[in-house]
């Protein structure tokens, strides 16, 4: 990067009140600004919907106990669920894929800035929306304030005689607000993936980043859909009259379910596939080895976002389908291990025999990859049709997909934070402070959550509000708290990170980690327009070319 | 931006990718698609099942004329954008004003049928489920025609301002991208409703 490029964007920085900087990020149409907004409000709602699952294990904590009323317990599980799925992961990984997708493949700009910023405030408001609730829900009826159903609204517990008052209007709103912003943020990523990609950046040479964000916005697109159309049957049926799901006009509760899981288990999907693209950037970095498979990783990846589309009933083999259902829906569960387990094998051919530099990243990448094995081992447990009709609806239940979106999801994302932090900032995220934020993590990850299999397994149900003492389940669900707050003590630490460092954090420059990718060629953080001049590439690595030029990685492709 | 990596440059011209519109537009119609999807889905699971009348078969009327305005606008809006290529802009104004009338017939037509169905049949949206899934996925269709008309309109005055010329042709491109799907979803919801359903 030339000094003159830094020198523009200083002389911009400086001389600007507070007020006109406010402006210029709520007006924003460049990609990392709003890829920016997006992290800092998904971390924001992390603290929030971490509050709340904190409520409820301090509930659970012995039996009998009354620390909130069960009004409140449905509320806390309702919201947690709603808030941790639309507007934390989603969130996190459109600001990683905008900030980061333009970045590395040469781009300048996403290919609809004004789409961008559009599509983020509809995130946001919907956000707000939901947060809203809890001073607006209860309209004039006086009857309940933030959403209680649950967040899956099964029917008819959503029908204007179970939810009086508005709580599930905000909730259906709000998710509906937020599902049209990631429609659009969805093919903003596709159409610069396609368009916008620089000169001698083929799709064979794109960062697997840019792969698996385009499957995960092409998942986005196909099942954030039935889910739209869902709520405005749903919306149809509260305001309008209509039956849809109104079973006593003969229509059907279990339509709702299917709709709901056609939508819910591709969206598992769309929050760990960009998981996996943290991974595959991190890892080979830190193991400094070429990513390993490089066009089986893009297969299995493809190959699981098909699959994917095809299993959402096995979130409800315990309706009763007949044999047939549950058998394809069984193996079609069971045939979803098969990429993914060509997925661990890479990252870890990718490791073996490499220089692994255990730096934070690369811990929290580590521990992805044993937690995840162990969330597709409950996986395939649960995929088994009789399994799941025994612990359906028990805690083994959460603990399994809490062990995919805490143990696999959020690791890769507070990974991708120490990873990139140093090109949004400038600045390094401290190292020590970072390895102890791990530490504390994994301890308390493993104290709750594995633990939690075991309460289930005697039969606790989830979402109970309070339980008998003397079924063995008092001591795991202490345990289990225990670690909740060791979690929570470890994220504080982690924010504090992200505070101190930006003011204090050693300078990053442009490329802390002796990267491969493009976004390092650019200055931390990268001036508005990233590349002065439109960079050309010849391989999969840029900056390795451009490190070596005697030993370039395009002589071997 | 260090030169190093900018050896061997590439032909001018030979880095050729989509135009991002279109992309775009694709992206929004598999989301439409699967959207529909699910509003076609319920229709087929719902038909025949509800409790009370009136019943498909005895108060559907198969719109056959505002079917063929729908279908040969598509026509007509392909060859709009070829006139506008080839810098007619006269062709391209008849032939676009003839889309949107033909689209709007048909949103007269849909007016119409509903007219029919509410005050002669008293069937509504909360009448049964055949009324609730009728009216919402009709509803649809007819709202993204209603949608796609006013974007037509836009054009239109554009058109008679000047402003647009065959540079612009990738855009209009991109609407009739639109205006072609909106087409294709009534062959679905029309063999759906008043073919299978009836």
């Amino acid at each position: 990067m030339s000094s003159d490029a830094i020198a523009i964007r200083v002389a911009d920085a400086g001389g600007r009140t507070w007020v006109e900087s406010l402006h210029d990020w709520i007006t924003t149409v460049d990609h990392k600004r709003l890829g920016i907004l997006y992290i800092l409000y998904a971390l924001l709602f992390l603290v929030i919907g971490g509050l709340e699952a904190l409520v409820i294990r301090i509930q659970l904590i012995r039996p009998h106990n009354d620390f909130v009323s069960p009004q409140v317990f449905n509320r806390m599980f309702t919201m947690h669920g709603t808030t941790m799925i639309f507007f934390v992961i989603m969130p996190v990984m459109f600001g990683f894929a905008n900030y980061l997708v333009p970045l590395m493949i040469g781009a300048r700009d996403m290919a609809f800035p004004r789409l961008n910023a559009f599509s983020f405030w509809l995130t946001a408001f919907g956000g707000f929306l939901l947060y809203f609730s809890f001073l607006g829900g209860s309209g004039l009826y006086g009857a309940g304030s933030a959403p209680d159903v649950g967040w899956w609204a099964y029917a008819p517990l959503t029908s204007r005689a179970f939810s009086p008052g508005h709580s599930a209007d905000y909730w259906t709103i709000a998710v509906l607000v937020s599902g049209f912003g990631s429609i659009g943020t969805a093919t903003n990523i596709i159409a610069t993936i396609f368009s916008m990609r620089c000169p001698g950046m083929t799709l064979g040479r794109m960062p697997l980043m840019g792969w698996m964000s385009m499957v995960m916005s092409g998942l986005v697109l196909i099942s954030i859909s039935p889910l739209t159309a869902a709520q405005v049957m749903l919306i149809v049926d509260r305001y309008l009259g209509g039956h849809f799901f109104d079973t006593q006009a003969g229509g059907s509760a279990a339509l709702w379910m299917h709709f709901f899981w056609i939508f819910g288990h591709p969206e598992v999907y769309i929050l760990v596939i960009p998981a996996f693209a943290f991974a595959s950037e991190i890892i080979p970095v830190f193991s400094r080895k070429p990513i390993f498979g490089y066009p089986v990783m893009v297969a299995a990846t493809v190959g699981i976002g098909f699959i994917s589309m095809s299993v959402w009933a096995h979130h409800m083999f315990t309706i009763g389908m007949n044999s047939a259902s549950n058998t394809f829906f069984v193996l079609t569960t069971m045939a979803i291990a098969v990429p993914t387990g060509i997925k661990i094998f890479n990252w870890l051919g990718t490791m073996w025999g490499g220089k692994i530099q255990f730096k934070t990243p690369m811990l929290f990448c580590v521990a992805f990859l044993f937690q995840f094995l162990i969330a597709g081992l409950t996986g395939i447990m649960l995929g088994a049709a009789p399994f799941n009709w025994q612990l359906s609806g028990s805690y083994f239940v959460i603990a399994h997909f809490h062990y995919v979106i805490v143990g696999s999801i959020l690791f890769c994302i507070f990974g991708a934070v120490y990873y990139w932090y140093p090109k949004m900032t400038g600045r390094m995220l401290n190292e020590s402070l970072g390895k102890l934020h791990f530490w504390l993590f994994v301890i308390g990850f493993h104290l709750t959550f594995d633990l939690m299999h075991i309460p289930g397994l005697l039969g606790m149900p989830r979402r109970i509000y309070t339980y008998e003492p003397g079924r063995g389940w008092e001591i795991w669900n202490l345990l289990v708290t225990i670690g909740t707050f060791l979690q929570a003590i470890a994220i504080l630490m982690f924010l504090a990170n992200l505070v101190v460092s930006y003011f204090k954090g050693a300078e990053a420059g442009n490329d802390p980690w002796d990267a491969w990718t493009l976004e390092w060629s650019a200055s931390s953080p990268p001036p508005v327009y990233n590349f002065a001049a439109i960079p050309t590439v010849e391989s999969r690595r840029p900056l390795w070319d451009r490190k070596h030029p005697e030993d370039p990685d395009s002589r071997y492709d | 931006m260090s030169n190093a990596t900018l050896s061997m440059a590439q032909e001018p011209g030979a880095w050729k990718l989509p135009y991002r519109g279109k992309v775009g537009m694709a992206c929004l119609i598999i989301a439409e698609s699967a959207i529909f999807t699910i509003f076609v889905v319920a229709y087929l699971y719902y038909a025949g099942r509800s409790l009370s009348g009136p019943t498909p078969r005895e108060v559907l009327e198969t719109p056959i004329f505002f079917t063929i305005c729908l279908l040969s606008s598509s026509l007509t809006i392909h060859f709009a954008e070829k006139c506008l290529e080839r810098g007619s802009r006269g062709g391209f104004l008849g032939l676009w004003l003839l889309t949107f009338i033909l689209g709007g017939l048909f949103l007269f037509g849909t007016a119409q049928e509903w007219h029919r169905l509410i005050y002669e049949h008293g069937l509504t949206i909360s009448t049964n489920l055949f009324g609730t899934t009728y009216y919402s996925l009709v509803g649809l269709h007819a709202f993204h025609v209603t949608v796609g008309l006013i974007m037509l309109g836009i054009v239109f005055l554009f058109g008679l301002a000047g402003r647009v010329g065959a540079e612009q042709s990738a855009r209009v491109g991109v609407l009739s991208m639109y205006w072609h799907f909106v087409d294709a979803v009534w062959v679905v919801v029309f063999t759906m409703v008043y073919i299978v359903g009836r």
